[in-house]
């Protein structure tokens, strides 16, 4: 390592002891030491050694790392501020390509340019000359970079390879993303991972867990470079919709959108999930085993001859059958849990226990395909792919590019919705007030963008710093006898009138986004309860209700309402009836062989039956279990 | 009717009520502090305070105290900072240089001329607070030194450790001004005079003159209690909670405030809320079981046999029954027939 010699050869300084601290009286005057103090130089982190000129030093060491002396991984940092000069060469920098200027100058003269144009140079000769240098995060510090080529002054050193590149992969697949401010674009990014498309193109063979697929995905009107170059275009995720910009019905208030029902019945934004199911012939200590099969009426647990209506004669459903709640996609029995009693005739009866794969309740959809393989255990293992139609409805999110999210408020008929003179009516309607606070200007341009690139026939560009600019949009929407602004008179859908004001309107690109209203609705009035406590379960996956908290608790008791609170808490959810002895306070059972009431402490008979909360009658048996007893005494109703 | 619709209904929930309207508004306040004009420690405001008034501190993090003059000097600026220079105290360390000498079992002290000056400490006066510290032991004065000699004792084995003992006591000796009282500050407001001073000795400041002693204010609760008693109290955590409050521009019905002082200072101490106060002292096994240290609560219940009575609101939702409070509380009764 040529760079590590130039370090360690500095000799340390001696005079470092020379700064002592003179017992100071209050009028000694201080003094300021006019002699250079040596920089200290670190290695990886590491302190190796000192030299006089820091600044030199980091100098001299990028000279020779454009001269290729030194490998270009290697980057260096002067602190001026404490003196220090760090050289890294370790891994785990995340670094960034910059054009090379000197003295005002670009390294990338044109005749190198031609050169690379004529394919005689390739990037890594362009960084092997010095053209072009990789700095990091640490070494950004001591470079002034300028964004173009014709920014640059005789204080800049280097200047940015590509304008938009100053953005990361994510953000610079958005347009307009200079237009915007900054929490929009970090929410837009964000968003656009939850957005449904074309995540895979081999999906009809894939077994994925769950996965979203659009049925017709477009490619934007406006994109941007990047989005070209990563192939984006043809795996795209959302749709250019037609959005006016205005209030309407009040059904598009606080980020509701109201969307043209015929649209969707066209096609907008309709997207399919797919979920795969599995299950697998499970192996038992003693040989036993689970065995995939249609079941039979005697096995325990027999769900009737209906759930199991659209398995084959394997114990597995048919493709293409339409499945809905909770029938059976695989058919499976699995041994007793426990050794069967010997019968009286001294054979062992085997009993099956049922335990069959279904579909989620509250679910429906296709049987898409089925695979049979083998675990890596090496038991038969069953995959089922479920594919249901997902068709936008009330509630679901969409998204534009520009962090502008919102739900379907209304679906609305089309020959409700407004319409302009040509004809034109919206797939979506976006209330303006999403505008202004938030200061997402690039949706606006991204809507005159699409209207021109709808207008002129050509895909537009929005690439940061770059793209197609404003005046570009007026200048093909004045060609084409547009409002250059991309305002148009609209008529009211319901009584016909022209609106008194013009609307903005243009197509955008919009995604969906994978919250979907079927995936997540949830209800209960009655439903199953917990094995231990007797409660009600938690969570829509166990048809759960919702919790009855403490602080909801404490808002019954402020209103007094004493009978609510009992209702919440007892009769709706724990309540039980458990018999107490009058004369010990411990808990009596019920004799049915004499059809009597004792108690098991004193044998007393003096039992009543009390009402109270499962909870409280378990923790009763835990403090008894601790050899702790606690009595309930009992007392008449005053 | 008027009167009679502000007045609350039978087994209203006050305390839950009381409970949310402050809590409430607690979550919505900031940990940004406003500052006192004047002194330039830091007094707590905000939640930090509110905390500290409901866990009924020893000693609040940075008392302050308040103190008028009577209306005849208040206007007058030089009495004010007087008063404040008289007020500050000055610690023996601070005036002072000490020695001790091992070998001889005594301790030296020098008057230091310039900080002597500067907080108007005479000689003498360093020889009253050193004599006031040493008790029986003897001590001597010659120019601006004075030296302490052990008195001699036989059972006495270590008198290295007694030497030392004094020496930090002597350190800490008041020299002059009142006990506790760090810095203080004139301000005027109103056209007034007053000193703001941080920390509190009520008891003593009132006996010096031209102070009013009937508007003198600290924000310490307990000093108020020490020296005003329970009543006293009460109102002032009513007054500081209150200010607190409205510092942060939470508009919070006074009475709300009110109740929880008179629950702190219903049995003539001030009692924190929590386990250590209030929560603490709950009737109900379960109830006091339910809110923190399970285990504890439990535990003793078991070992000294306690009834609970179900008479809490907690107890009883545990229990399953219907909570004594509102319309669980309401009963009908029936009068039997005279015969």
């Amino acid at each position: 390592m040529a760079k590590k010699k130039t370090a360690t050869k500095k000799k340390a300084s001696k005079k470092e002891s020379k700064t002592a601290i003179k017992k100071s009286t209050k009028k000694s005057a201080k003094k300021k030491s006019t002699e250079k103090i040596n920089s200290a130089v670190y290695v990886n982190g590491n302190l190796q050694g000192f030299h006089p000129d820091g600044a030199a030093l980091a100098a001299r060491l990028r000279e020779k790392r454009r001269m290729n002396e030194l490998n270009y991984e290697v980057n260096v940092f002067f602190n001026d501020r404490t003196n220090e000069v760090f050289i890294s060469t370790d891994g785990g920098r995340v670094r960034k390509p910059y054009v090379v200027v000197e003295e005002g100058k670009s390294r990338l003269t044109p005749e190198v340019l031609n050169r690379v144009r004529s394919g005689a140079l390739s990037w890594e000769h362009l960084v092997k000359m010095g053209v072009i240098e990789y700095l990091d995060a640490e070494e950004e510090e001591n470079a002034l970079i300028a964004l173009t080529e014709e920014e640059i002054t005789p204080e800049h050193t280097h200047f940015e390879v590509l304008s938009s590149t100053i953005f990361g992969v994510t953000s610079s697949v958005l347009p307009y993303p200079e237009h915007n401010s900054a929490p929009r674009i970090t929410m837009a990014c964000s968003m656009a991972k939850q957005s449904l498309g074309l995540y895979a193109v081999n999906f009809n063979h894939r077994f994925d867990t769950r996965a979203y697929i659009m049925y017709y995905p477009q490619k934007p009107l406006v994109s941007t470079d990047l989005y070209k170059s990563l192939n984006m275009e043809n795996k795209a995720a959302g749709q250019n919709f037609v959005v006016a910009i205005t209030a309407y019905k009040g059904y598009n208030m606080g980020d509701g959108t109201v969307v043209n029902r015929n649209s969707i019945d066209r096609g907008l934004g309709r997207a399919m999930m797919l979920k795969t199911y599995e299950t697998e012939e499970r192996l038992y200590p003693g040989g036993q085993k689970d065995k995939i099969e249609v079941p039979t009426p005697d096995v325990v647990g027999y769900r009737g001859e209906e759930a199991y209506k659209y398995l084959d004669e394997d114990g597995i459903v048919f493709p293409e059958s339409q499945v809905t709640g909770k029938d059976v996609l695989v058919g499976k029995t699995s041994p007793p849990r426990f050794l069967e009693e010997i019968s009286v005739f001294g054979v062992v009866e085997e009993k099956k226990r049922e335990s069959s794969l279904s579909l989620k309740s509250g679910e429906r959809g296709c049987i898409d395909s089925v695979m049979v393989t083998e675990a890596p255990s090496g038991n038969r293992l069953v995959k089922i792919k479920v594919r249901s139609p997902k068709v936008p409805e009330v509630g679901d999110k969409f998204a534009s590019r520009h962090g502008q999210k919102g739900v379907i408020g209304l679906l609305l008929k089309q020959e409700d919705m407004p319409f302009t003179q040509d004809g034109i009516v919206p797939d979506l309607i976006l209330n303006p007030h999403a505008i202004p606070s938030r200061m997402t200007a690039g949706h606006l341009l991204e809507t005159l963008g699409g209207k021109a690139s709808a207008l002129g026939g050509m895909l537009m560009d929005g690439t940061a710093f770059s793209g197609n600019t404003e005046q570009d949009y007026e200048k093909v929407l004045k060609e084409n006898g547009f409002d250059e602004h991309g305002e148009e008179w609209l008529y009211d859908g319901i009584s016909g009138q022209k609106m008194k004001v013009k609307l903005f309107i243009g197509p955008v690109y919009y995604q969906r986004l994978h919250h979907l209203v079927s995936n997540k609705m949830h209800v209960r009035s009655r439903g199953p309860v917990q094995l231990l406590t007797l409660q009600p379960t938690e969570g829509r996956a166990r048809e759960g209700g919702l919790r009855f908290g403490e602080m909801e608790r404490d808002c019954l008791i402020g209103y007094g309402a004493s009978m609510v609170i009992r209702e919440r808490l007892l009769e709706e959810s724990d309540k039980t009836i458990q018999l107490v002895c009058n004369k010990c306070g411990m808990f009596a059972y019920h004799d049915f062989v004499k059809n009597k009431e004792v108690c098991p402490l004193c044998g007393s008979e003096d039992i009543s039956p009390i009402e109270m909360s499962y909870a409280f009658k378990l923790l009763l048996g835990e403090i008894r279990s601790m050899f702790i007893f606690p009595r309930i005494i009992l007392k008449d109703k005053a | 009717m008027a009167k009679s619709s502000a007045k609350i209904n039978p087994y209203s929930a006050v305390g839950i009520v009381a409970a949310q309207s402050l809590g409430e508004p607690g979550t919505q306040m900031t940990m940004r502090t406003f500052h006192y004009a004047g002194v330039a420690e830091h007094v707590p405001t905000g939640l930090p305070r509110l905390i500290e008034l409901v866990d009924a501190k020893k000693e609040p993090k940075k008392s302050v105290v308040e103190v008028k003059l009577l209306k005849e000097h208040s206007s007058k600026e030089s009495h004010a900072k007087a008063l404040a220079k008289e007020m500050e105290s000055v610690l023996l360390s601070e005036v002072a240089l000490l020695q001790e000498d091992m070998a001889a079992g005594r301790i030296l002290l020098k008057l230091r001329e310039e900080d002597a000056k500067l907080f108007g400490v005479s000689i003498d006066m360093l020889k009253e607070a050193v004599k006031k510290t040493v008790g029986a032991n003897k001590v001597e004065q010659r120019g601006n030194k004075i030296s302490v000699r052990l008195k001699e004792s036989k059972e006495k084995e270590k008198p290295l450790k007694e030497l030392r003992k004094l020496t930090i006591k002597l350190r800490k000796a008041l020299v002059k001004g009142i006990s506790g009282i760090k810095r203080s500050v004139v301000i005027k407001e109103k056209g007034e005079y007053f000193i703001r001073a941080s920390g509190c000795n009520i008891k003593d400041i009132m006996k010096l003159k031209k102070v009013d002693p009937s508007r003198i204010y600290t924000n310490s609760v307990m000093e108020i209690e020490k020296t005003f008693g329970i009543e006293a109290a009460r109102n002032a955590i009513v007054r500081e909670m209150h200010s607190v409050m409205e510092l942060q521009g939470l508009a919070i019905d006074i009475r709300h405030i009110m109740l929880l002082a008179d629950a702190m200072t219903s049995d003539g101490k001030v009692k924190s809320i929590g386990r250590h106060g209030l929560s603490g002292e709950k009737a109900g096994v379960m109830g006091r079981a339910a809110f923190e240290e399970t285990i504890k609560h439990l535990v003793h219940a078991s070992i000294v046999a306690e009834d609970d009575n179900l008479v809490g609101v907690t107890e009883n939702i545990i229990v399953g029954q219907t909570i004594p409070i509102g319309t669980g509380r309401i009963k009908l009764g029936m009068k039997a027939k005279k015969k």
